[in-house]
């Protein structure tokens, strides 16, 4: 149990520190559009595979960055839907991103699904 | 200068900013480890690109830029929408670059790990900034493109 709760709190501060890193050089790009760039930056990715190959060798993580190619599709998808709605509509930042989460979920459960053996 | 960092830009965000994006960091970390240890590095892999913090950071570009009109006197809210559909619109770019960091990781790391970190963050790097510069370019040869237009329609 105690070898769990270490896990995970490392995982928390590696990832925690490692996206702050990426926030921070965001915050010091311009224009904006290149700082966006960092908004798809695989902060949490790099993090997360240090730890699975450490905790579960290669093959896991290249399954692991197999799957990361959906999300990856999803997240492009869910970032435009974003840009439109802010863009184009009365809606805010922060509904506009809820709701885009939805076609995050929707995209990469989906590709999953329909492509089993790709990801 | 094509690209430039701007330190005082990062003076004026807050600690609470910067908290916000450390916790959420840190949790989506656990998150994608917890969704792979419970249902497999399939689903675990898809978190790997859950836009946990860009949900936190558009929220803050946009009142961060509202704040910062509203202090000279004027309302900011459209800035502060437009700030944050641009970084959008860069994170979207981004994902290309994302992509390419997920095949080449994927690719590499069953032989090499350590090259496999390097190559695919250098893929993730050109991808993103070739797709910005690409996107850049054709939104200004599409601004001449009108301006001849309309200097011709006019003569």
């Amino acid at each position: 149990m105690l070898h769990l709760i270490s896990e995970y709190l490392i995982r928390f501060v590696v990832g925690g520190v490692v996206v702050s890193v990426f926030a921070m050089l965001g915050e010091m790009l311009r224009p904006r559009s290149f700082a966006g760039l960092l908004g798809a930056a695989p902060s949490v990715a790099l993090a997360s595979l240090s730890l699975a190959v450490l905790d579960h060798g290669p093959n896991y993580a290249a399954i692991e960055a197999h799957a990361m190619v959906f999300g990856a599709i999803a997240l492009a998808c869910f970032s435009v839907m974003v840009c439109q709605l802010v863009a184009r509509t009365r809606l805010r930042a922060l509904p506009s991103t809820l709701l885009a989460l939805t076609v995050w979920l929707a995209v990469a459960f989906g590709l999953q699904w329909a492509l089993p053996g790709v990801g | 200068m094509l690209v430039r960092l701007s330190t005082p830009a990062l003076r004026r965000t807050s600690w609470r900013a910067f908290a916000a994006r450390l916790v959420l960091g840190g949790l989506a970390t656990v998150v994608t480890g917890l969704a792979g240890a419970m249902a497999g590095p399939s689903v675990g892999g898809l978190f790997l690109a859950l836009p946990a913090i860009f949900c936190a950071s558009a929220t803050l570009i946009e009142s961060t830029e509202r704040h910062h009109k509203h202090v000279v006197g004027m309302h900011g809210e459209q800035r502060g929408k437009m700030a944050a559909a641009l970084d959008a619109a860069g994170t979207a770019l981004g994902s290309i670059g994302m992509l390419a960091f997920a095949v080449v990781f994927a690719a590499v790391v069953r032989t090499q790990v350590a090259m496999a970190f390097v190559a695919a963050t250098l893929a993730w790097s050109l991808i993103a900034v070739a797709a910005w510069y690409c996107r850049r370019s054709v939104r200004r040869i599409r601004l001449h493109a009108g301006m001849f237009s309309r200097a011709a329609d006019q003569s």
